[in-house]
């Protein structure tokens, strides 16, 4: 008889029930980023923008003759529109290898033989990608708000612009979604997060030049439905009372179109076999 | 004893996997055609040569390629309509290398032990515990990418293994290995096969002969045979070695038409199958008919190749 059984031994503890595994993979996604510094220092840049308007935000708030300074509706949709740098660059950086690494280590297989579906895992890396851009947008920006109410001292500001937050909660998450699904898409394409991200850098920066290349030469608006970007723009104008470029409407018809291809993407290209007909 | 018959005499609540009548396409090619067979518990080896349908079926039974026809049960669950409770008590280890990007082995694998739903405390303990088992135990700091192509088979079967599934499904768990990991590989799979059930998908017949008790046979999509190796391979006294003189070719058509199979290239030794209801002393009466002189005459062992050649009809 062995004094020690160094055979296969069974695992006698706990099982968690339930089908909802992407937490686990969102969680992972995100402690596996937090631990490069490059990508911290990419945050801690992201947030340069919050300290410079927080300052303007207590000059403004607490200095009478600094009234220039005094926060308004712009003062949030304009720092959500100069986040959407930070956006594309984390998008870019965290969200470009979420699929296409999985597919070059062929991880997929290994993912979709535990008890998750496809859906919790398209759920969990579009949680990775999401948590690093809602902490750059949607955050500082309320954070931003809180602050003016601290300096401030009363909650007059809120209440005398009742769609502020509103505005800046529903900027922030069509922010997220578009950049983060799109880059998901994308990253399912291929095997290559280079590739991924270069892919990404086309549909955002030549799609927008294109667009406004061909609005400043035929003077027509609706070229801006090119640029999945400059198209965002004019639903997050309309949502802070700025006068659109075009109907909102159809905006909100290009944004979700493209929403659905990317859905359309994911759903084809997220397998645990490519299958040759 | 054919597929279905085989599956009916053991039954469904005597195997770990039924399959009934499975069909899958790609495209124009049908990878699987018909397929029928029971596994009972244990070390089961699916055998056969490349493009065979082997990683098919695996793939199928985990539910990653839609069946075109047929049914599969494992563990007493319907594939199609259990196929997240299935995973759950299951683990797989692919055929391609895999592992997931950027992780240290301890991580990747309690990382695989958090996805099948262990909490994750007991994932990284019992991730430990397994890659010990495997023989990582000292690497298991270093980055997967590192590893060498031995060591990424070891982690494979590690992670498939951090559940603790009822069922094992290894494919090609032993290529890229040197002999000794080999061995070792096989060794594991055998000890683990003592535990819980294991089907293990190879071409590589000694592998096989090794690590199992049972085997399907596969080739070109359909199943050749399929049974306990030891009834397959049939009684030892019932093989022998033969080496002949004289116009070999109508030898062997004539130990055909008496139902006496054979193997072995022209004027080398030849393996004969001499059936049961047979006296070995046919060979003899057959080769004095045909004016061919037997020159060497031994019983031999038979051996899953033996089993595989006359499956496959080589």
């Amino acid at each position: 008889m062995p004094i020690h059984d160094q055979g296969y031994r069974r695992y006698a503890g706990e099982r968690r029930g339930g089908d909802r595994r992407w937490p686990v993979i969102a969680r992972a996604g995100i402690i596996e980023r937090l631990r490069e510094r490059r990508f911290l220092a990419l945050m801690l840049v992201a947030w340069l923008l919050f300290a410079v308007r927080a300052v303007q935000l207590y000059v403004g708030t607490t200095i009478v003759r600094a009234s220039f300074f005094a926060p308004s509706e712009e003062t949030f949709h304009s720092f959500l529109n100069q986040q959407r740098l930070f956006v594309f660059f984390i998008t870019i950086y965290a969200g470009a290898g979420l699929i296409a690494s999985d597919r070059q280590a062929n991880a997929l297989q290994l993912y979709l033989s535990k008890p998750i579906t496809r859906h919790d895992y398209i759920a969990g890396k579009l949680a990775t990608l999401a948590a690093f851009l809602i902490a750059v947008t949607w955050v500082p920006a309320m954070m931003l708000l809180a602050l003016q109410v601290l300096f401030s001292g009363s909650l007059d500001f809120v209440s005398s612009h009742p769609r502020l937050v509103p505005a800046i909660t529903i900027t922030s998450v069509l922010q997220v979604a578009l950049a983060s699904m799109t880059m998901l898409a994308l990253s399912s394409l291929s095997r290559s997060r280079r590739f991924a991200a270069m892919l990404y850098a086309l549909v955002t920066i030549f799609a927008g030049a294109v667009e406004r290349v061909l609005q400043t030469a035929t003077g027509a608006a609706g070229w801006v439905l090119l640029s999945p970007q400059n198209t965002l723009v004019v639903i997050t104008d309309a949502l802070f009372g700025i006068e659109p470029e075009i109907p909102v409407t159809i905006a909100v018809i290009a944004i979700v179109a493209l929403m659905g291809v990317c859905i359309a993407v994911l759903e084809r290209r997220v397998r645990a076999v490519d299958v040759v007909a | 004893m054919t597929g279905p018959a085989f599956a009916t005499a053991l039954g469904e609540a005597g195997s770990v996997v039924t399959i009934t009548n499975v069909s899958v396409r790609y495209g124009p090619r049908l990878a699987l055609e018909d397929v029928s067979a029971a596994l009972p518990p244990g070390a089961v080896g699916l055998l056969g040569p490349n493009g065979a349908g082997k990683s098919t079926l695996i793939k199928a039974l985990l539910g990653f390629i839609a069946l075109e026809r047929g049914k599969l049960r494992m563990l007493g669950l319907d594939v199609r309509h259990a196929p997240l409770e299935i995973r759950r008590r299951v683990g797989y280890m692919p055929e391609t290398d895999a592992h997931i990007p950027g992780m240290t082995a301890v991580a990747f694998v309690a990382y695989c032990g958090e996805l099948a739903g262990l909490p994750r405390a007991d994932a990284m303990q019992r991730a430990h515990e397994v890659l010990y088992y495997v023989g990582l135990g000292e690497a298991r700091y270093r980055k997967v990418e590192t590893y060498s192509t031995g060591m990424k088979q070891r982690i494979k079967l590690a992670q498939a293994l951090v559940h603790d599934p009822d069922l094992l499904l290894l494919d090609e768990p032993t290529n890229g290995m040197d002999p000794k990991g080999r061995d070792e590989m096989l060794a594991l799979i055998r000890d683990i096969a003592d535990r819980i059930s294991v089907i293990l998908s190879s071409h590589v017949l000694p592998d096989v002969e090794f690590a199992c008790d049972h085997v399907v046979v596969l080739h070109k999509g359909v199943v050749a045979t399929h049974g306990p190796i030891a009834a397959l391979k049939g009684d030892s006294a019932r093989v022998f070695e033969l080496r002949v003189k004289g116009d070999e070719t109508q030898f062997v058509v004539a130990l055909r038409d008496v139902g006496i199979e054979s193997d072995g290239e022209s004027g080398d030794v030849m393996r004969v199958f001499v059936p049961a209801d047979r006296p070995a002393r046919l060979l003899f009466e057959v080769a004095a008919r045909h004016g061919v002189q037997v020159r060497h005459f031994r019983a031999s062992v038979p051996s899953l190749e033996d089993v595989f050649a006359r499956a496959l009809g080589d």
